[in-house]
């Protein structure tokens, strides 16, 4: 079939690429969901792009211990409040204190823990 | 004369907006990224992507930036360590692999990926230090394993096959990528 009508050219670019245009989370968003609805707290969402900006990927994956494996990692609201794991900045003096309950418990209900945003390969957020 | 203008004109405003659309300037506001609760009063505190990505380095995938070049670039200086005083391994040999089928070989840049790591995060628990010491396969990489523990999930994606397999060899196809997908349009 032979598209005569060159004016349809554009909308059926358009059309074709609409699906792209849906909402989709961006790359390498972390939820971190294993604990935090199960004790009455909304999802964790953590956006690698906004620390990778600030820190080299071995300050938090070699000096704080973060396991490069979505749900690998045994965080919880005491150990942070301890200094580790997010607690290490999360401290109120080079990021928000815990105290800032929604910044990061910020997903919506029901998001299971992984990555988000990858292409074909499963990654290291299956487990 | 003026019909013909007038199809150019949208033919390119077609082709402007699927390039657009593949290139850059689409990333999600949180609140509609299918992840952040819309309802969350604290949304408006956090910043969205497009406002620190878009003045970064462009890429046609992952998160739509060069990374590498953000640094090499000096758009970003990322601490090495919290507070920025571990200095970093200088360390820039490249390692050619070359059993890769009908695909050009992979050149492996030190240096590329110092700037973002210290040796440990992949020595020795993820890669020997040793030539021919790891039995790398696409199959682990696409399984999350070597280069793919980072690559498809943080780093950019395993779509991007001509970044890695850059080494043509005599008549060689280069390999494929979305960037040449977009070079199409």
């Amino acid at each position: 079939m032979r598209l005569r009508n060159r004016k349809l050219w554009p909308l059926l670019l358009m059309v074709l690429l609409v699906p792209l245009a849906a909402a989709w989370a961006e790359y390498a968003d972390v939820i971190i969901n294993e604990k935090a609805e199960s004790e009455g707290m909304p999802p964790v969402i953590f956006p690698h792009w906004f620390h990778r900006i600030r820190f080299q990927c071995s300050v938090c994956h070699v000096d704080l211990g973060f396991k490069t494996k979505a749900g690998g990692n045994y965080i919880t609201m005491d150990k942070i409040s301890q200094g580790q794991y997010c607690g290490a900045c999360h401290n109120g003096e080079i990021a928000w204190s815990p105290e800032n309950c929604d910044l990061c418990h910020s997903g919506e209900r029901g998001l299971e823990t992984g990555i988000k945003g990858g292409h074909q390969t499963s990654g290291p957020g299956i487990y | 004369m003026l019909r013909l203008v007038a199809h150019g004109l949208l033919i390119l405003s077609g082709v402007g907006f699927a390039a657009t659309t593949l290139l850059a300037g689409n990333w999600n506001a949180l609140y509609n990224d299918n992840l952040h609760d819309p309802s969350n009063p604290s949304l408006r505190l956090l910043q969205d992507p497009a406002q620190a990505l878009s003045v970064l380095a462009p890429d046609p995938a992952g998160n739509k930036v060069d990374w590498v070049a953000a640094v090499r670039q000096g758009q970003i200086q990322p601490r090495t360590s919290i507070d920025g005083s571990r200095i970093p391994e200088q360390h820039d040999s490249e390692i050619i692999m070359k059993n890769t089928l009908s695909l050009p070989a992979v050149r492996f840049s030190h240096d590329a990926h110092n700037l973002w790591m210290s040796c440990e995060m992949c020595h020795d628990a993820i890669f020997k230090p040793e030539i021919d010491g790891n039995n790398i396969n696409m199959s682990k990489i696409l399984d999350g394993e070597y280069c793919g523990l980072c690559h498809g999930a943080v780093s950019f994606p395993l779509t991007e096959c001509n970044r890695c397999h850059n080494v043509l060899g005599e008549g060689q196809a280069p390999a494929s990528s979305s960037g040449a997908v977009v070079g199409a349009l």
